[in-house]
């Protein structure tokens, strides 16, 4: 390689043939001595976090006096637990990657593999609207609390939100507003209390807040340090966090209004697929490609369960909790979904049906169900 | 001898760790002392030794990871799928059967990991042995697939068939039971690494995710500086002891265990199951008689009252005999430009200082004076979060002061002595006869039909163009 310098340059001005010249000695020795400088610092750097995050982990564990099994002692335990399939929504060509409930209990948004993306009453089982986006893996997809949009994208490094009309022979793609823009896929996507706002999260490691009229970014989130895979928003009285969960094992909690990351949890072995606040929103769980699904409770500032089991193999995809936050449904990549008792920490039920891995998991806004989507092309509601 | 391609790096790695612990199992399974015991198994005139049956291995499975016959069988399945077991009798049938058919554990040489990803070139040398020793009989499916790979990877195709030629005359050199052994094997390991059209490919991994993370962030000083930041911050945390926050676990889930319809069914019915409505028309946005247990959490925070439309309108009603309610309605407000469009945010904002803020307002809030100076500071630059501070105040405010007051006024005591309990629906005389399952009006049309009445009440705007759905 070749490097034009300033000093050798002047000297060969008098030789009137053009020659490839490598810079002088004292160029390159200047160059390397900032490169190992900042390279030193970088180390420093590193090094630096490295401590301060052994020393959280010291402190964090100073006030853990109890495990929450030993607490749940006193709780009755569980008895039979039967869930069946109720429905089967059957109309993707391909794996379905996402889904969302509508508010009103029984609608819900699909997305899929091969582009499109499906509004059902799942109750009926009818389709209601469908949306073929320009891009195939379309892995985020969310419904408005309104009820009338819906918002998605994936490989098009995009979140679209789409109008629902009614009119059958309106074109859902000729309203489509495109609001958030990443420069890598996205891989989830969520209203925020309104139509008006969308917090996004994508492979090029961060996370932004969006707002919808305007396309404007309002705030992003930096501080993952690799593709940002979840989210949630938190269901707490003055709403102002989320929390994220990525592919360098990290569970990050942020405020929404400073952009600053709040907590960070790193107790994963693997990626992070799924992050779900339990439903008093002092707490989180994650799921996992290490199998496991894991417990973090904000106040105590740590991870309080784990919950795995030797003959459980495979990673999780999803999760969420039923309405009293008792349970804890995991969607996994074997294709079951297990069924965890969230305070004692075992393993209530394991549910089978699907006939590939089971890629979301959803409970119903009140609770009566829950519904998955899978890569066997299908979407079930259980209750 | 074969070439293989990408070396472990290019793996997809939760897959990596599921392979390896698969192979934890297979590798238990055979243990000397607490694996399963093997048996000499016949196939037609051969006998073929270190076979199970699929018996033994769903009770293995059982007794080892204390699981049910199910689970068992599904986990065993997976085994089998991935290509760690396969069938003696039915290569193609890769299902595991409760009985007496015979498995046999896959050499590690012909594991998946072993030799990731399976090559063309070595598919190829495959099916060239395959169409020697049958004489051209090859299955359809795989006919297609050779000539495809004949073309496409034409210039190496003399290596193929000498490969061929080379393994067949090698293996010839084996005992008759050796030879069959292999050849099951490596026909095992094709029908997972290359299935037949038709069967799911159980390696389809889906997109791939980054090895190299340098690709997606730089992890450069910013970065670390930022952790750091973060670290800081989080050392200086107030954290609460763990007895207190678990306790609270165990306290949010046994008051809302009677709300859990899952956990506790619901009443009338569960829709779902029942496929009758009437649980959500009873529990409708805004009903005549809300049920008990919808009024019963309206105490239990004071979130949940505000979250419910009812619970808030009669909030409202209490507020408004107190002469406060220009509390929520400010809180009301402040939620409005919190969570509305940019573009009118300066304009709430003005509307909400007139209205609440300004002095000799209608509806003055009372606001302690160090949060109305911030607040007014801040509405001469208007922006989304301007009204937070004066917005918790005034949260606080209603819910340590109003609240309270509310849950012991008649007003309350009163909704939740009329309140409805549902009578349980019982179960249908004839359960094979389905309930018909109506369809409900979509949200999006609700909200088209009240901007269609707001038109007509406005007297403006064309005919409309209702679409009847």
């Amino acid at each position: 390689m070749s490097e034009w310098c300033i000093c050798s340059v002047f000297a060969l001005q008098k030789v009137s043939i053009i020659i490839v010249i490598f810079a002088c000695v004292v160029c390159k020795y200047i160059i390397y001595l900032s490169e190992v400088q900042l390279n030193e610092t970088l180390a420093h750097l590193k090094t630096e976090s490295e401590t301060l995050k052994s020393k959280l982990e010291e402190e964090r564990a100073k006030l853990h006096d109890v495990e929450l099994h030993q607490v749940a002692e006193k709780v009755e335990g569980l008895g039979q637990f039967v869930m069946k399939t109720r429905r089967t929504l059957k109309g993707h060509g391909n794996k379905v990657l996402c889904m969302d409930w509508c508010k009103d209990k029984r609608r819900i948004v699909s997305s899929s593999q091969d582009g499109k993306v499906i509004v059902w009453d799942a109750f009926t089982t009818n389709k209601e609207h469908a949306v073929t986006m320009p891009c195939t893996w379309v892995m985020a997809c969310a419904y408005a609390p309104s009820g009338c949009a819906v918002a998605c994208g994936g490989l098009d490094n995009k979140c679209s939100v789409y109008p629902l009309s009614l009119d059958k022979n309106e074109n859902l793609a000729a309203k489509k507003k495109s609001v958030a823009m990443h420069t890598n896929y996205l891989s989830a996507c969520s209203f925020t209390n309104s139509d008006m706002q969308i917090l996004t999260s994508s492979g090029d490691g961060t996370c932004a807040l969006w707002d919808v009229e305007s396309g404007q970014l309002l705030q992003s989130f930096h501080g993952h340090a690799a593709d940002v895979l979840c989210l949630d928003l938190a269901p707490s009285e003055t709403g102002n966090t989320f929390v994220s969960g990525g592919c360098d094992k990290k569970a990050n909690v942020w405020d929404m209004r400073s952009g600053q990351c709040i907590q960070s949890f790193e107790t994963h072995e693997s990626d992070i697929n799924s992050v779900r606040y339990y439903p008093s929103g002092d707490a989180f769980a994650s799921g996992s490609d290490d199998a496991t699904c894991r417990l973090y409770d904000l106040r105590a500032d740590r991870e309080v369960a784990i919950y795995s089991k030797e003959s459980i193999i495979f990673g999780v995809s999803s999760v969420d909790f039923s309405l009293s936050g008792r349970l804890l449904f995991g969607g996994y990549n074997d294709y079951t979904i297990n069924v965890w008792d969230v305070l004692k920490g075992t393993r209530v039920s394991i549910l089978f049906g699907h006939e590939n891995r089971v890629s979301t998991l959803r409970v119903s806004p009140d609770g009566t169900a829950f519904c998955t989507g899978s890569w066997d092309h299908t979407l079930r509601i259980w209750a | 001898m074969t070439i293989n391609t990408l070396a472990k790096g290019g793996w997809h790695r939760e897959q990596m760790t599921c392979f390896q612990k698969m192979e934890k199992v297979i590798v238990a399974m055979q243990d000397p002392d607490m694996g399963m015991k093997m048996r000499n198994q016949r196939l037609l005139i051969t006998v073929i030794p270190h076979a199970m049956t699929g018996h033994d291995i769903i009770t293995w499975l059982i007794q080892k990871y204390s699981i049910c016959e199910e689970e068992a069988l599904h986990l065993g399945g997976m085994l089998l799928k991935y290509g760690y077991i396969y069938p003696l009798k039915e290569p193609r049938s890769i299902v595991l059967h409760p009985d007496e058919t015979p498995y046999r554990f896959q050499t590690p040489y012909f594991w998946t990991s072993t030799r990731w990803p399976a090559s063309e070139l070595d598919y190829a040398i495959y099916l060239a042995k395959k169409n020697i020793r049958k004489q051209g009989e090859l299955m359809e499916y795989e006919k297609e697939r050779y000539s495809v790979l004949h073309k496409r990877i034409n210039h190496t195709w003399d290596f193929v068939v000498m490969q061929a030629r080379e393994q067949l005359r090698a293996s010839k050199q084996r005992r008759k039971a050796d030879r069959i052994v292999l050849e099951c094997q490596e026909q095992a390991y094709w029908l997972i690494n290359r299935p037949p059209p038709g069967v799911g490919n159980v390696l389809d991994m889906g997109l791939e995710r980054p090895n190299n993370f340098s690709l997606r962030v730089t992890l450069n000083s910013d970065y670390y500086k930022r952790e750091i930041e973060t670290c800081r911050r989080a050392l200086g945390r107030n954290r609460v002891k763990s007895s207190i926050c678990l306790e609270g676990f165990v306290k949010y889930s046994e008051q809302y265990q009677n709300h859990d319809p899952i956990m506790q069914g619901c009443l009338p019915s569960n829709p779902w199951i029942s496929d009758d409505t009437a649980h959500w028309t009873m529990n409708a946005e805004m009903v005549p008689t809300p049920t008990r247990l919808r009024v019963e959490c309206w105490s239990f925070s004071f979130m949940e009252l505000l979250k419910d439309v009812m619970g808030r309108k009669e909030f409202m009603t209490y507020l408004e005999k107190e002469f406060s309610g220009e509390n929520l309605c400010f809180w009301q407000a402040c939620e409005d430009i919190r969570h509305g469009e940019s573009s009118k945010i300066a304009e709430k904002v003005e509307e909400v200082y007139k209205n609440f803020l300004a002095p000799g307002a209608a509806r003055w809030v009372n606001i302690d004076s160090k949060t109305m100076d911030k607040t007014l500071e801040g509405i001469k630059r208007p922006h989304r979060f301007v009204m937070d501070d004066a917005q918790m105040h005034i949260y606080f405010l209603m819910k340590k002061d109003s609240y309270p007051r509310y849950l012991k006024s008649d007003l309350y005591k009163n909704m939740l002595a009329k309140a409805i309990i549902p009578q349980e629906t019982k179960k249908s005389v004839f359960p094979f006869m389905r309930r018909q399952r109506h369809s409900s009006p979509s949200p999006a049309q609700a909200a088209a039909q009240a901007t269609e009445e707001d038109g007509r009440g406005k007297g403006a705007g064309p005919a409309g163009t209702n679409s009847d759905v």
